[in-house]
């Protein structure tokens, strides 16, 4: 019994397990909704305009995307397609990975598994962590993602963020990002903080539909099997007892 | 008598391939004539769950199999394209990924059940050996088999595993290279690591047809350890069968699919709700396809796997050499094959044993969960000390079995079984 106990125990600590991966300190709850449609289309619209130039999501279909998200194949044809892009199409992009690896120092990675990897807070969390580093080769740090090879991409949209050191303290001296414990807004950009939270949460929304198209389906197929079972359950458990009144 | 054994024979069909298959004879000495202690309870269950996971595992692999890719190029998308592009593909593949976890997870309690029930003395010796080989089978089967989705953890995993027979002195690094077909884990290696993920589990499936004739052949023990085909003959069905027995069919066929129902449910909320378990059953890194030229920050084997790579750390080098550390992490497997012969006590049951082996019974079972848990975690100073400690905990309950089972006072066992 007690193993049995300790075993459930230890199925019970993935925390511990996340505390070891994806999850780091202070990440920020990205409270993303994947029944949200208005919110995973507008993610579906700004990842296409503002990320897709670099990142690629080479495991989806826009047919797919399209179809889960309630997009009609006119409205995806006229604002997602670009080029020649047909809708079964997987969503790649016509950048070379060397092209990416000469600019930014490093391999660009295809994001269609990131929040799996990482986790849906910490997109969040980083796509609000970045600011301002003359030491990096585009002038911006990121406190999630430290020495971030990417370029903050929505500078216009959320503004310019200065970092906070440690003590309140000018770390610049000491010069060393660990210092940095958090990042504070000094000029504003066109939109307001709060605009630019949901912004960043219907990116978030969106990749995390594309991580697991079918997670929705999943959870609700996983229903009727329950109530399947539980259903088997009954039966099962009537007949075993009525046969077991021969032994008692 | 002469009557009633007319009557009862095979007619038609069945009849026809009764004369020239004992199908009627299997049937009765393995379902509705072999008898079983009526006592076995709850922790008897464990064994048919185990063989139900090993059937879905084949099923589910069989068909994962049939859009699988084995190639360091398309392996990992392939696996994506099972999970978004074939039909019911995201099903197919969380339930053969919690399958294997759960596979661990009803044979660790199996074995525990044995340990407990003292199912491995003396007339089962053999069928505990057995049991132990398929133990060996099924962490062969899941080794290989975790390379295939060709993520960073699979691919870092087997470098390190792989790597670990580069510390056998002498011919390592060979053998090392032998083993991988290469001198990294490389396209090759995942080739023959499908091969043998592929075919093991036929090998598996024979050997727990053996494991359940040897079973039949000795009996079932049951949570008093009492020999029931010594005690008193004659029960309702058969005057010449132990008084303690029951049919298997229906009585256990039908106990077995109540469990089943259940243990189905949990299952399914793992395969729908959580099919990674927070991290525990599919780790995050895998969801990175695999870079020779990355490492992982932290690399870990599957959480079944931690309690013997916990072991593999806690031991330091001697001499610049990891060899220790794998003679100990592969002992601790091996020692199992000579538990029949390690237990001295005139009893089978712990609940009849003394305290000592209930205390180290316990110390062992805590000693298991916790190089788990900490074969998980990164290393640190205190983590390592813990491993240590707890690994002379787990050769403790082997090594000094002899002396306590020796030692402590047993309760006197009763005749008949208890319920």
């Amino acid at each position: 019994m007690r193993h049995l106990i300790l075993a459930l125990a230890l199925l019970a600590t993935p925390l511990a397990a996340l505390a070891a991966g994806g999850h780091g300190p202070g990440l920020e709850d990205a409270n993303i909704n994947l029944k949200d449609k208005a919110s995973l289309q507008r993610g579906a619209k700004y990842f296409v305009n503002y990320c897709m130039g670099c990142h690629s999501l080479k495991y989806m279909r826009y047919q797919r995307m399209a179809e889960d998200l309630g997009i009609s194949e006119d409205e995806l044809r006229e604002n997602l397609l670009f080029g020649n892009a047909k809708p079964t199409d997987m969503m790649t992009n016509a950048l070379r990975p060397k092209d990416g690896e000469n600019w930014f120092g490093t391999e660009i990675p295809d994001l269609t598994l990131v929040t799996r990897w990482r986790s849906p807070d910490w997109v969040f969390s980083y796509l609000k962590a970045y600011y301002v580093d003359d030491s990096r080769p585009y002038g911006v740090n990121n406190l999630v993602f430290p020495d971030v090879g990417m370029p903050h991409p929505f500078t216009h949209l959320q503004g310019i963020q200065a970092p906070v050191y440690a003590g309140g303290a000018h770390g610049e001296s000491e010069g060393g990002q660990a210092h940095v414990v958090d990042v504070k807004l000094v000029e504003p950009g066109q939109l307001t903080p709060s605009e630019y939270d949901s912004l960043v949460r219907d990116i978030t929304n969106f990749l995390t539909y594309v991580g697991e198209p079918y997670k929705l389906e999943r959870r609700q197929l996983g229903l009727y099997v329950l109530l399947f079972l539980g259903l088997m359950f009954i039966f099962a458990f009537y007949l075993k007892r009525e046969f077991w009144k021969d032994v008692h | 008598m002469s009557v009633e054994t007319v009557d009862t024979a095979p007619r038609g069909f069945l009849g026809w391939l009764d004369k020239r298959f004992p199908v009627m004879a299997v049937w009765n000495d393995h379902m509705a004539q072999y008898y079983a202690p009526k006592n076995m309870g709850l922790w008897s269950i464990f064994g048919s769950l185990a063989l139900v996971v090993l059937v879905i595992q084949i099923v589910s692999g069989l068909w994962l199999a049939m859009s699988y890719k084995p190639s360091a190029a398309e392996a990992f998308a392939s696996v994506e394209y099972i999970m978004r592009d074939v039909n019911w593909g995201w099903l197919l593949r969380y339930i053969h990924s919690t399958g294997s976890s759960f596979f661990f997870i009803l044979v660790y309690l199996h074995m525990f059940r044995g340990l407990m029930w003292g199912s491995y003395k003396n007339p089962r010796e053999l069928l505990w050996i057995i049991g132990v080989i398929i133990y060996l089978a099924m962490m062969a089967t899941a080794f290989f088999g975790y390379l295939l989705p060709w993520g960073q953890m699979s691919y870092w995993g087997a470098q390190v595993i792989v790597n670990l027979f580069a510390a056998v002195p002498e011919v390592g690094t060979e053998l090392s290279t032998w083993v991988r077909g290469d001198y990294v884990i490389s396209d090759v290696t995942l080739n023959r690591f499908f091969a043998f993920h592929f075919v093991i589990p036929f090998l598996l499936a024979a050997l727990v047809f053996v494991h359940i004739v040897a079973l039949h052949r000795v009996g079932s023990t049951n949570p008093d350890g009492i020999e029931i085909k010594k005690g008193p003959k004659g029960n309702k069905w058969d005057a010449n069968q132990p008084a303690d027995g029951i049919p298997f069919h229906p009585y256990y066929t039908v106990k077995d699919i109540t469990g089943l129902v259940v243990f189905l449910a949990i299952f399914s909320l793992v395969v729908f709700y959580a099919p990674d378990l927070g991290g525990l059953f599919l780790e995050p890194p895998n969801f990175q396809p695999a870079d020779p030229l990355k490492t992982p920050e932290h690399i870990a084997p599957v959480w079944y796997f931690t309690p013997y790579y916990a072991m593999l750390r806690a031991v330091p080098p001697i001499g610049g050499s990891q060899f220790p550390g794998v003679v100990v992490m592969f002992g601790a497997i091996l020692i199992l094959f000579l538990l029949p012969w390690l237990d001295r006590s005139p009893v089978r049951s712990m609940r009849y044993k003394g305290n000592l082996s209930r205390f180290f019974l316990g110390a062992f079972a805590v000693s298991f969960v916790v190089l788990a848990y900490l074969g998980l975690m990164p290393s640190t100073d205190l983590y390592t000390l813990l491993a240590q400690i707890f690994t002379v905990v787990y050769f403790a309950f082997f090594l000094l079995m002899p002396i306590y089972t020796k030692l402590e006072k047993t309760k006197p066992v009763p005749e008949r079984v208890t319920s």
